[in-house]
């Protein structure tokens, strides 16, 4: 069996002289959500920072269709097809949305009117909101914009942090929804959340960490059903 | 321990839908409310207006009232006012861009200016003229070459380097006081420390004697040639600039990148082109000022070095880091300047209030310490200017 | 051997050059100028170095220690006070209680739409009533003996007494200033202070009773013999004899020397109260402030306090050196105030000298003031070799010849690029370590 789609494997970094993960291995598939969950501090958007490059890994590796892409820097893996939506300021706030958009496509400004279309589909804020500045949008408004552009680099695998923290309860239903789509459309899908439960139930993967170890892995609903996970991470019932 | 930093506590990630506002642009601009007392102002206006006009001779004497304002307070304001905007211009972007105040902007006004003086000297000892317009307008482009060369020289070998660092922004102002005294010695050694006047073509549109004659005010009006290329020039820059900045992919990044750097590099974005053309453009910029400065009233290096203060003031007035706020702090700046340090008796005559004092409030001396009233009072009651620009 | 005393022994060894090569006049001139340069180093370390605070106003508060230097030490003018210093007074009241009205309108008047039209009406009177008391008064007073007075004058102590009351009225006007600016953020600080120091000035250059503005005092009293007394004693003419020098050269030496003594002494008690202080546990928490502002405010520390502290004593600090300047000069020249000698200068002395570091900014002052007073002869002396091979009336070499003098202003500028990017933190860079963990602070601190 060849690898999976995107693989970080046995990823060992940190901050300053500490590691935070140790030997940490995520992967995803094409078309597949992943979703890496975990108590606070267990090294959730640390793994998917390291994944992306924004830290140096120390042992470990991270390979983008069999490529190993350990030593690209953040912007070289936008170009090699990874799309990354940060948790907060991940949006230009000055910028319309529609030039948020464009900003997305910066690298490849090619057929930016058919994707943007393409992206409206999904997300009609795009459309209704378009000349508006983004900072002015709300929390789950803005997320919405936030995946929006990251897509707009034509990423093959996307990569969200908590993309749920301060969107209200019904736009998360929906921004899952949405997320759903994208994956169905071929691309690998990657989320830390913070809202395990939630995640686990449309995940086709999970990584439960702890102290920046695997715990467990497992697919979500596997995972959703395991009384260890249940009674330690998902607050029991 | 295992906590990686900058961490949101859950407490954060509950935060309701109903925040629309980013912290960070502030609160929402409120309907403008009109209060009664406004209104109140304008009927009063209003009537003080009818009762000058219903005097004997009163609509002549209001009319040379309004005449001698436009040619003492609002045609000059409106030049300087147009000269500091570019400049804070410069300033702004730069301060948008990279983070730190240019302390050294004055300067690239002068080394810009100078660059056009020099060219200026020599089209006009080969005989080349722009008919009645100042030669100096086909040297521009040679000084902004100079001033652009000289940016693009710091750039490389001071600011990038700290660039790359990510050094404070204390760092890069220290920096700028180097590029300052370097930039000005530069202008020093090469032209000199002295006055230099290199205006040349008509001098007047609208010459006062003319113009009285015309009207049979007995104000006059003059509209000096160099006042009326200022605002035209003003404009068209202004104009470029927002069309560049809003239309093209380069100024649009230009604009993301001094939105959210990080967000801007993970879209390709490449900080060193953006940094190459927010100094092309402020030192174009600054130069263009630069000159309008000197063709308006004289180019001496050290006056360059004193408009930094207002031109600094313009760009906080408006709100540091917003171009539409340089604008219109530079008016600000400029009208104030201006109108404080205006003598009101002789309009004050033609209102009907003859009066033994000048009717000045503040001494001409004090024109560079207005700016200065006017930062701190900005600074102090409302720190991020009309345009809420941002946070230092 | 340590890079201090290899600096320091340069240094002197540069003096004693000059005094070799040029003139001993000449070294002990530019001794002079580097002590008091020194202690205005060291003021703005103190803020700077102690505090980090970016104030861009230095040049305001040596004008107001030399301003100082005059309301001491001149005689007072008795018909200039009885012309119009009840006048003044009045002004000055009301003034005051414009000021005190504003203040208790903004506070008293609770509907919003009459407090902006109040305060605008009280602040026109207050304004028209302080300048209708002024402007006769100011009038009369410019008007006694326009040609010597026509100021105030001064208390007619002696001018030594102006060190410490420049100290004093810098704090007091620093205080002031950093009550209304010390909220403000690193760029924000240094344009304020450097447009309120721009104010300043222009207070003094266009205030005539006040010190005479730009028509200069220029008849200070010194705190040292003068010359020609010098030449009429006769244990001086033995002196002279007995070292084989001429009395004239011989008592400028003196002069100068015993000015130096008095600076030199100045500079050493306030290095020794700067480094107590830096080493105090006061000190200490200054710099936590400085290298961690967040967490020191969440420890509980009165930051803005704190600040306000550093920025009067750095002030003070100053101030009693720009009063040894105007002692130094026996004149107080409004107009030389510029903020690229007063203020900058003094920054390039403490970054290049070393930050944190009051040996450092010491030494800065030294050596600054010395490139800044030699390249002024230097750059001539350089152009004059660069341009012998044109002829002595070749237009280019006239105009090198003539604007060679600032070619120190390019120097400056090269000397602070080269040392930020070489040795960020300065020659004689703040000893760490022993205060937790060492941050450079200059040079890589993340925004």
């Amino acid at each position: 069996m060849s690898d999976p789609f995107l693989l970080g494997e046995a990823i060992t970094c940190g901050y300053g002289d500490t590691n935070i993960l140790h030997g940490c291995t995520i992967s995803v598939e094409k078309g597949e959500i992943a979703v890496i969950v975990g108590p606070n501090g267990a090294g959730k958007s640390t793994a998917m920072k390291a994944v992306f490059g924004l830290l140096t890994l120390r042992e470990g590796s991270v390979r983008l269709g069999g490529q190993d892409i350990s030593t690209l820097t953040p912007p070289d893996r936008v170009a090699a097809g990874m799309g990354f939506v940060p948790q907060t300021n991940n949006v230009f706030p000055s910028l319309t949305v529609r030039e948020n958009l464009e900003m997305g496509a910066y690298l490849c400004p090619h057929d930016i009117e058919a994707r943007i279309e393409q992206l409206a589909q999904l997300f009609p804020i795009l459309q209704e909101r378009s000349r508006q500045p983004a900072g002015e949008l709300s929390g789950g408004q803005r997320q919405q914009v936030a995946v929006a552009r990251a897509m707009m680099t034509q990423p093959k695998v996307l990569m969200l942090d908590e993309p749920t923290a301060g969107v209200s309860p019904i736009l998360v239903q929906e921004l899952f929804a949405r997320i759903q789509e994208i994956a169905a459309a071929g691309i690998a899908v990657l989320i830390v959340e913070q809202n395990a439960r939630q995640a686990l139930s449309l995940a086709d993967k999970g990584f439960v960490l702890v102290q920046g170890k695997n715990r467990f892995t497992g697919t979500g609903r596997d995972l959703l059903n395991d009384p260890d996970v249940r009674q330690s991470f998902l607050g029991g019932g | 321990m295992m906590n990686p930093p900058r961490r949101p506590s859950p407490v954060d990630s509950n935060v309701v839908d109903t925040q629309a506002v980013d912290a960070r642009t502030g609160p929402t601009v409120r309907p403008p409310r009109r209060p009664p007392w406004r209104i109140a102002v304008g009927v009063a206006l209003g009537v003080v207006v009818l009762a000058l006009v219903s005097r004997e001779g009163g609509g002549v004497n209001l009319l040379n009232a309004l005449v001698r304002l436009a040619n003492f307070v609002v045609i000059p304001g409106i030049s300087y006012g147009s000269q500091l905007a570019l400049g804070a211009l410069g300033v702004t972007l730069i301060y948008a861009v990279m983070r730190f105040s240019d302390f050294a902007h004055g300067d690239t006004m002068a080394f810009g200016a100078m660059g056009v003086i020099l060219v200026t000297r020599v089209l006009q000892g080969m005989g080349i003229s722009a008919g009645p317009l100042p030669t100096a307008l086909l040297a521009l482009p040679f000084g902004i070459l100079g001033a652009i060369t000289l940016a693009l020289v710091f750039d490389r070998t001071v600011y990038r380097f700290y660039r790359r660092q990510r050094a404070a922004p204390v760092t890069f102002v220290i920096a700028s006081i180097g590029a300052m005294f370097v930039t000005n010695g530069l202008v020093r050694l090469i032209i000199g420390p002295g006055d230099q006047r290199f205006a040349d073509g008509v001098r007047f549109i609208i010459r006062v004697q003319a113009f009285k004659e015309m009207t049979g005010l007995s104000e006059g009006l003059a509209l000096r040639t160099t006042q009326a290329i200022t605002l035209v020039v003003a404009v068209i820059v202004v104009l470029g600039l927002f069309l560049f900045l809003n239309r093209t992919s380069l100024g649009k990044a230009m604009r993301a990148y001094a939105d959210n750097e990080d967000l801007a590099l993970l879209s390709g974005i490449n900080p060193e082109r953006v940094a190459l053309w927010t100094w092309i453009i402020a030192a174009t910029l600054a130069t263009i000022a630069g000159t309008l400065y000197g063709l308006d009233k004289s180019f001496k290096p050290f006056t360059y070095f004193q408009l930094l203060l207002p031109i600094f003031a313009s760009a906080i007035v408006g709100g540091i880091g917003k171009p539409l706020g340089a604008i219109a702090g530079g008016f600000v700046v400029a009208f104030s300047e201006i109108a404080l340090t205006y003598p009101y008796r002789r309009i004050l005559g033609y209102l009907g209030f003859e009066t033994d004092s000048l009717v000045q409030l503040l001494s001409t001396d004090y024109k560079f310490a207005v700016s200065f009233i006017i930062l701190v009072v900005v600074l102090i009651w409302r720190p991020r200017g009309i345009f809420q620009g941002r946070v230092i | 051997m340590r890079r201090p005393f290899w600096l320091v022994l340069g240094m002197a060894l540069a003096l004693a050059a000059v005094g070799v090569l040029q003139s001993w006049n000449v070294a002990l001139a530019i001794l002079n100028l580097q002590l008091i340069s020194a202690v205005m180093a060291l003021g703005v370390n103190i803020q700077w170095g102690y505090g980090g605070l970016f104030n861009f106003g230095i040049m305001g508060f040596t004008a107001l220690g030399g301003l100082t230097a005059v309301l001491v030490a001149t005689p007072p003018v008795s018909e200039a006070w009885a012309a119009g210093g009840g006048g003044l007074a009045m002004a000055a009241v009301t003034m005051a209680v414009t000021a005190a009205a504003v203040w208790a309108l903004q506070r008293l008047i609770k509907v919003k739409a009459l407090r902006g039209p109040a305060v605008a009406l009280v602040f026109v009177v207050g304004l028209a009533l302080t300048r209708w008391f002024y402007s006769p008064s100011a009038a009369a007073i410019e008007a006694v003996d326009p040609s010597i007075t026509g100021f105030l004058g001064g208390l007619g102590l002696p001018i030594i007494i102006s060190w410490l009351a420049g100290g004093a009225l810098a704090a007091a006007v620093a205080w002031v200033i950093g009550r209304i600016t010390l909220g403000l953020q690193s760029d924000y600080l240094a344009i304020a202070t450097l447009g309120i120091s721009a104010a300043l000035v222009a207070v003094l250059k266009n205030e005539d009773w006040l010190a005479r503005g730009v028509k200069n005092v220029t008849t200070l009293p010194r705190p040292v013999p003068y010359e020609q007394d010098l030449h009429g004693q006769d244990w001086f003419i033995d002196l002279s004899a007995r070292v084989d020098m001429e009395p004239s050269l011989l008592s400028g030496l003196v002069v100068k020397a015993l000015y130096a003594l008095l600076f030199g002494g100045v500079l050493l008690v306030l290095f020794w109260l700067a480094h107590r202080a830096l080493h105090s546990p006061w000190g200490r928490m200054m710099r936590a402030i400085r290298d961690n502002r967040d967490a020191a405010e969440a420890m509980g520390k009165d930051v803005t306090r704190r600040h306000l502290q550093v920025f009067v004593l750095g002030s003070a600090v100053v101030g009693i050196a720009g009063a040894m300047l105007v002692t130094l000069n026996g004149q107080f020249t409004p107009a030389s105030y510029t903020p690229f000698r007063y203020t900058f200068l003094v920054w390039v002395m403490v970054i290049v000298g070393g930050s944190g570091n009051n040996g450092g900014a010491i030494l800065g002052g030294f050596l600054i003031w010395f490139l800044w007073v030699q390249a002024e002869v230097g750059g001539p002396w350089l152009m004059t070799t660069l341009t012998s091979g044109l002829q002595d009336d070749s237009p280019l070499r006239q105009h090198l010849l003539s604007v060679a003098p600032h070619m120190r202003q390019l120097l400056m500028g090269l000397v602070l690029l080269v040392v930020l990017r070489l040795s960020p933190r300065g020659l004689l860079p703040e000893q760490r370590g022993k205060h937790g963990p060492a941050r450079q602070r200059i040079a890589t601190e993340h925004s």
